[in-house]
C-alpha cells in the first residue's frame, strides 16, 4: 500500500478545480445524451454514423488496454518473470480500460438499455458479435486476474489460493480472447472496401490491428509506470521499462515493414506521396507514431533515459490512436465529403472517461497493494 | 439460426463457442444459395421514368410516413423517406443537357452486408427477397449504416429510443401476393415487380430489342453479388451517380475469410500456449515466492 499525503499546492487546487468542472460538464452531457438522444448531443448524422466515441473511447480504448494481456502473457506463458513488478499495474490499467470501453459503448449505442441483447441474440456471421463476446469474457478474466490484489488486501487467503490455481488458465484465456478481439476490431472494416483508402484497406487489417495493439500495450505500460512513479514517489523500474522499450522496437519494426510491404504489393504506395490530407494523416500515423518512436527507442541513450522512454511511448500511443481514428473517422471524411468534428458534449464525455480512469487508478493504487507483487 | 441457444450453452467455453459459430456460418451460406432464384425483385427502367414522384407518395402511404416537402432534385433518403426520385442533369455527347430521374431506395442485396454485420440479427434477408429489419432486436450500433455499400440505412437521430429506418420492400404486401407499393403506383411502367430471375431475363430482352437505346448493362445483376433491385438505363450509369467500382462478390465473403479461420486460431493458441505453460515449468518455489534467479529473465537476454 502506498501512503502519501497530497499537499494542497496551487497546482493541485487549480488541477482539482479544472477536473471538477470537466466532470460536471461530462456528467451533464451524459444525462442530456440519455434524455435527448444522440442527434441533440452529438455531431453524428446519417453521413457519419460513427464518431469520437467509437473511434476513440471504444476502438482506441481497447488497444490502449492491451498492456494487460501483453505483460500477463510475458510473465505467465513465456516466463519473463522480470516483468512481474509491472504486472499488477498493467492489469489494473487494462481492467479500468475495458470498463471505460464498455461505458463508452453503452453511451454510444442508440438504445443503451439493450446492451445485453448480444448475450442472447446471436448473428454468428457478425464480427461485432464476436468482439462483444470477447470484450465481455475478457473483462471478466481481467477482474479475476486483478482479484488477488483485493483478496490480499482483505486477507482472504482461501480464495486467493483458488485464484492462484486457476491463474495460468485465466492468462491463456486472456491472451486468446485478446488476440481474437484486438484483431477483429480491424476485421470490422473488411466489409467496406469501397469506403477505406487503399493505404489502409487490406485483408491484413486484423493482423495490423493485433500487432499495433501489442506495440501500444508496451507503450502504455511504460507511460503508466512513469506516471505512477512520479505520483507515488516510487523508484522507476528502469531496467524493466527499457527492456519493454527494446521489445517495442522489434514490434514496431516488424509492423512497419509489414505495413509498407503490404501497401507496396497492393500498389497503393503512390497514395502516400500525393499532396492530400489523407497522405498527411497516413504519415502522421506511421511516420510520427511508429517510425519515429522506433528510431528513438533503438538508441540506448533514449531507452535508459526516463524522459526519453516516456516521450517515445507517448508517440507510440499517438500513432495507434491515429490508426484507429483514421479507420473509424478520417477515412469517412474522404468517402462522404462530410467533415465530422465531435461536438463539445462528445469531447467532454471522452475527457471525463479518460480522466476518470486515471483518477480511479490512483485511488485504487493508494488503497490496494497494486505495486506489491508475489505470485 | 440452425444452432439453438441451449446447444450453445451446453458446449460452453470459448473453443466450443468458436467451433459452433463456424458450423452455423456454413449452414447459413448454403441456405442463401438455395432460395435466390425464387426471390422477388424490381426492375427500374430509368429510360421510362418521367419523374412524377408518385412512387414516393405511394411509399409514404404504404409505410404510414408523414409526407415531406423536399423539392425535386434535393430529396434524399431519411428516417421518414425510404425512397425518392433523384433528379440528374447530365450533358450529352452533342453538348445538350438532358434530365434523368433515378429512383433510389434499399437495393435489397442477395447477400446483404447490413444483415451480415448486425451483431443481434436485427436485419435479415428473407426468402421472398426483402431485407427486413426487426426493430425489437436493434441495439443501435449503426454498423449496418457504415457497412452498406449503397449507404441506405438511416437512423432516427432525433429520437431518444432511435431505430434504423429503410425500405422494407413492402414485405407485408408481398406476403399477401401484392407487388411493392411503389411499383404498383408507377404510371409509366418504369418500375416492374416480379421474380428476380424473370426480371433479369426481361432486362436482357429489352437491351436486345433496343441495343442503340440502352446501355448494355444491368445494374444490380452482379454488384456485391447481386441485388434484388435492378436498373436499366439509356445513359451511362456512372453519370447518374451509380458506383461502378463495387466488387462483384458478396461483401460478407471478406469477413467470412477471416471469421472462418478463428476456430483454428483459438484451438492452435490454446494448444500451443497450454503446452508451453506446462512444459516451461514453475518459476516459484514452494512458498509461492518467485525464484531470485528467474527474476532476471526478460525479453532481452
Amino acid at each position: 500500500m502506498i501512503v502519501s499525503r497530497a499537499k494542497l499546492t496551487p497546482t493541485v487546487l487549480i488541477g482539482g478545480g479544472v477536473l471538477a468542472l470537466l466532470w460536471a460538464g461530462g456528467a451533464l452531457s451524459i444525462l442530456l445524451r440519455l434524455i435527448l438522444g444522440l442527434g441533440a448531443t452529438t455531431n453524428l448524422n446519417d453521413a457519419t454514423p460513427w464518431g469520437l466515441w467509437i473511434g476513440f473511447d471504444v476502438m482506441s480504448g481497447v488497444a490502449l488496454a492491451a498492456g494487460g494481456f501483453v505483460i500477463a502473457g510475458s510473465v505467465y506463458l513465456f516466463r519473463r518473470e522480470k516483468y512481474r513488478p509491472v504486472l499488477r499495474p498493467a492489469i489494473l490499467t487494462a481492467f479500468l480500460g475495458y470498463l471505460l470501453v464498455i461505458f463508452g459503448l453503452v453511451l454510444d449505442i442508440g438504445q443503451p438499455w439493450r446492451i445485453w441483447h448480444p448475450i442472447v441474440m446471436w448473428n454468428p456471421r457478425s464480427v461485432l458479435l464476436e468482439v462483444a463476446w470477447c470484450v465481455m469474457l475478457y473483462t471478466t478474466v481481467l477482474a479475476l486476474e486483478f482479484s488477488p490484489v483485493v483478496l490480499e488486501r482483505f486477507k482472504l487467503h482461501k480464495l486467493l489460493k483458488v485464484v492462484h490455481v486457476i491463474t495460468p488458465v485465466l492468462v491463456i484465456a486472456g491472451v486468446i480472447l485478446s488476440t481474437l478481439h484486438q484483431s477483429s476490431l480491424g476485421s470490422l472494416f473488411l466489409i467496406m472496401p469501397e469506403k477505406i483508402n487503399p493505404l489502409w484497406y487490406t485483408p491484413l487489417l486484423p493482423v495490423f490491428f493485433f500487432i499495433s495493439a501489442v506495440g501500444v500495450g508496451l507503450g502504455m505500460v511504460i507511460v503508466e509506470s512513469s506516471l505512477s512513479c512520479r505520483a507515488f514517489h516510487r523508484g522507476l523500474e528502469m531496467t524493466i521499462l527499457s527492456d519493454l522499450g527494446w521489445a517495442a522496437v522489434w514490434v514496431l519494426a516488424g509492423y512497419i515493414v509489414l505495413r509498407f510491404a503490404d501497401i507496396t504489393l497492393r500498389g497503393a504506395l503512390v497514395n502516400a506521396f500525393r499532396p492530400t490530407f489523407t497522405a498527411f494523416l497516413f504519415w502522421l500515423e506511421i511516420g510520427v507514431g511508429a517510425i519515429l518512436p522506433m528510431l528513438l527507442l533503438a538508441r540506448r541513450s533514449v531507452r535508459f533515459s526516463a524522459s526519453g522512454l516516456f516521450r517515445s511511448a507517448l508517440l507510440i500511443i499517438f500513432g495507434v490512436v491515429m490508426y484507429r481514428l483514421n479507420m473509424a473517422i478520417f477515412n469517412f471524411w474522404a468517402y462522404t465529403g462530410h467533415y465530422y468534428v465531435p461536438s463539445l458534449m462528445e469531447v467532454l464525455v471522452t475527457l471525463t472517461l479518460v480522466t476518470g480512469g486515471v483518477v480511479a487508478f490512483g485511488v485504487i493504487a493508494r488503497f490496494f497493494p497494486v505495486f506489491e507483487y508475489s505470485e | 439460426m440452425a444452432v439453438s441457444r441451449r446447444e450453445f450453452l451446453k458446449l460452453g467455453g470459448s473453443v466450443g463457442m468458436a467451433l459452433a459459430l463456424a458450423g452455423a456460418l456454413e449452414q447459413e451460406s448454403v441456405q442463401a444459395e438455395a432460395t435466390t432464384s425464387d426471390q422477388f425483385g424490381v426492375l427500374i427502367d430509368i429510360s421510362r421514368c418521367i419523374g412524377c414522384r408518385t412512387c414516393e407518395l405511394a411509399c409514404k402511404q404504404a409505410n404510414h410516413l408523414p409526407p415531406d416537402s423536399q423539392p425535386a432534385g434535393q430529396a434524399k433518403l431519411g428516417a421518414r423517406t425510404f425512397t425518392y426520385v433523384d433528379k440528374r442533369q447530365i450533358t450529352q455527347d452533342d453538348g445538350k443537357p438532358i434530365t434523368r430521374f433515378v429512383k433510389r431506395q434499399c437495393m435489397h442485396c442477395i447477400d446483404p452486408a447490413c444483415a451480415s454485420v448486425c451483431p443481434v440479427g436485427a436485419l435479415q434477408k428473407s426468402d421472398i427477397g426483402a431485407v427486413i429489419y426487426h426493430d425489437d432486436r436493434c441495439i443501435g450500433c449503426r454498423y449496418c449504416m457504415t457497412a452498406c455499400p449503397f449507404d441506405v440505412p438511416r437512423y432516427e437521430w432525433e429520437s431518444s429510443a432511435p431505430l434504423i429506418r429503410k425500405c422494407q420492400f413492402c414485405f407485408g404486401r408481398l406476403e399477401q401476393g401484392q407487388p411493392t407499393a411503389c411499383s404498383a403506383a408507377c404510371p409509366s411502367g418504369a418500375i416492374k415487380f416480379g421474380k428476380r430471375s424473370e426480371l433479369l431475363a426481361e432486362a436482357a430482352a429489352r437491351i436486345k430489342e433496343n441495343p442503340e437505346k440502352y446501355v448494355d448493362y444491368i445494374y444490380g445483376k452482379d454488384e456485391v453479388g447481386g441485388t434484388s433491385v435492378l436498373y436499366l438505363s439509356n445513359v451511362p450509369f456512372e453519370e447518374l451517380g451509380f458506383r461502378m467500382d463495387l466488387p462483384k462478390e458478396p461483401l460478407p465473403q471478406r469477413t467470412h475469410a477471416v471469421m472462418s479461420k478463428l476456430p483454428s486460431l483459438v484451438l492452435g493458441l490454446a494448444v500451443v500456449l497450454g503446452a508451453g505453460t506446462v512444459l516451461s515449468g514453475r518459476t516459484t518455489n514452494g512458498n509461492g515466492q518467485v525464484d531470485e534467479e528467474s527474476l532476471q529473465g526478460g525479453w532481452r537476454k
